[in-house]
């Protein structure tokens, strides 16, 4: 469904990204983990076709995205939908409004119809009858419902998440994990999403990969990232200070 | 020394040059999607927003601005027995320079302002990506509508700044500088000619055209954070007026050979 080819990706000559291979099949939950600034939300855009590799190529279902123009890459970005870190809804517009406007957009559908959509969808995050407030009006967690309920409206194929728990209490991430998994069970999406969030990481991922200084250093199914080896990936799920920490702490239980 | 000179010298010329191209881009790029059917519904929202909103403040400098024209030029032509000229000269100056040009700079301090603070915080917050997520060609959802408001909406306020601004002139001249009203009317339809008004119409257009571009090119490129909203809103004021001046110059060439 999403594959990286040998990606690299520089800003101002300062290697973000460096020959990043990578594959998501159909129907599967990746998600990337890896410390704040190591690329982690960099490589989600080029997912998307935000940002375009230095280097590489990103397939989206069979389609080399990496060289479309914007009016080409919009017919592949219209079976994906992405939920922002600062789930960037359009502030002059009501929560019914952003949950609409793929739909009013992108389909033929009757005002009617959509408005069920909305309502449906707001439900389904658990913001039944919130379409007139504005965002300014929702708290932090509510904003990233909303994000969610917009991006699943176009019922896409692939789902992108930005750190969808971040800044949130553990209730709420615990709240977004499940939608996330929801969202999964019942649209059948595949989707990568970039967290640091550990707790998070093991509940909703099928397979984890580990991104530091540009480069995926590991990629396993939970239980492989838990029994993983390396002593960077170790320090980063124990949130240990060093990864000579988890060596210490590995021969002292020997 | 002389070297760090001509270094920063050189670096501001390939900085404004890179930035030319990217207007001249974006130029290309809002044509290029002008040939589809607009979002009339945006446009209109756009015109009541940026133009019939800008109403008030452009008809209240247009009218102090003909006042004080008038009150000058009637001072100085009366002492040479040539009251009869002043209500033309007023209206030329109306009708092909200052109408144009301050409905411009008024707009562009309002409007290009507006037009960048808002784009540039849909920017820094990420929702134009979340519009490019969606499918939504950024241009042709942000930038054309506000180009178009801008070309329709500048020409129909500098009709009303023509009207006010002969108006303020008239009321000075007739009140307080003792010449007929009929001596100002006549000496009106006796110097102006229509050209003089579809050219400030032209003009406006430019000026539209110019104050919707850069408060868009503006808004986005805008830095990060709050302060580069603000820093870009004030480049997008001083380039939009340096703008129009230097265009006016120009177009004052064209138009009125």
């Amino acid at each position: 469904m999403i594959k990286l080819e040998n990606i690299s990706m520089s800003f101002h000559g300062k290697h973000i990204l460096q020959g990043i291979d990578l594959e998501v099949k159909k129907g599967e939950t990746l998600v990337v983990i890896g410390p704040s600034g190591s690329g982690k939300s960099t490589l989600l855009r080029l997912m998307v076709g935000l940002l375009k590799p230095t280097q590489g190529e990103v397939w989206i279902k069979g389609q080399e995205i990496s060289h479309l123009s914007e009016d080409n890459l919009n017919k592949v970005r219209i079976g994906m939908g992405m939920v922002f870190q600062y789930s960037a809804l359009f502030d002059s517009m009501t929560v019914g409004d952003n949950v609409a406007f793929g739909l009013r957009e992108h389909t033929a559908m009757t005002e009617a119809e959509i408005q069920k959509i909305v309502a449906r969808n707001l439900r389904m995050v658990g913001l039944a009858g919130q379409q007139d407030v504005m965002p300014n009006e929702l708290s932090g967690g509510m904003k990233k419902r909303v994000s969610l309920a917009r991006a699943i409206a176009i019922r896409p194929e692939i789902m992108l998440y930005d750190e969808p728990t971040a800044g949130l209490d553990p209730i709420m991430s615990g709240t977004i994990d499940r939608l996330i998994m929801n969202a999964k069970r019942v649209l059948c999406v595949t989707s990568v999403v970039v967290t640091h969030h550990m707790s998070s990481a093991f509940k909703i991922a099928d397979r984890v990969a580990m991104i530091h200084g540009g480069r995926i250093i590991e990629v396993g199914t939970v239980e492989q990232i838990r029994q993983s080896e390396n002593p960077v990936v170790q320090q980063f799920i124990l949130g240990l200070k060093s990864p000579s920490a988890y060596v210490r702490r590995r021969s002292e239980m020997r | 020394m002389l070297l760090a000179i001509v270094e920063s010298i050189g670096r501001q010329v390939i900085l404004w040059m890179e930035n030319s191209g990217r207007i001249i881009i974006l130029v290309g790029n809002t044509l290029f999607h002008l040939r589809e059917k607009p979002r009339m519904n945006h446009v209109l929202h756009q015109m009541a927003h940026l133009g019939v909103d800008s109403l008030p403040i452009v008809l209240l400098t247009i009218l102090f601005t003909g006042m004080v024209i008038t009150l000058q030029t009637a001072t100085e032509f009366i002492k040479y027995g040539a009251q009869s000229s002043v209500g033309g000269v007023v209206a030329i100056a109306m009708a092909r320079e200052l109408a144009p040009v301050l409905t411009g700079v008024v707009v562009a301090g309002r409007v290009g302002a507006a037009i960048t603070a808002e784009i540039g915080s849909m920017k820094v917050t990420e929702q134009i990506d979340a519009l490019r997520v969606m499918a939504i060609n950024p241009i042709k959802y942000l930038v054309v509508p506000r180009l178009l408001a801008c070309v329709i909406m500048v020409p129909i306020l500098v009709i009303f700044a023509d009207v006010i601004g002969t108006v303020g002139g008239y009321l000075v001249a007739t009140l307080y500088a003792g010449i007929s009203s009929f001596t100002y009317i006549h000496s009106i339809t006796l110097f102006t000619v229509v050209n003089d008004i579809i050219g400030g119409l032209v003009k406006a257009m430019f000026f539209g055209g110019i104050i919707a571009i850069i408060g868009c090119y503006k808004g986005l490129t805008t830095g990060e954070g709050a302060e580069g909203v603000g820093r870009a809103t004030t480049a997008s004021v001083v380039s939009s007026i340096i703008l129009i001046f230097i265009s006016n110059y120009f177009l004052s060439l064209v138009l009125y050979r």
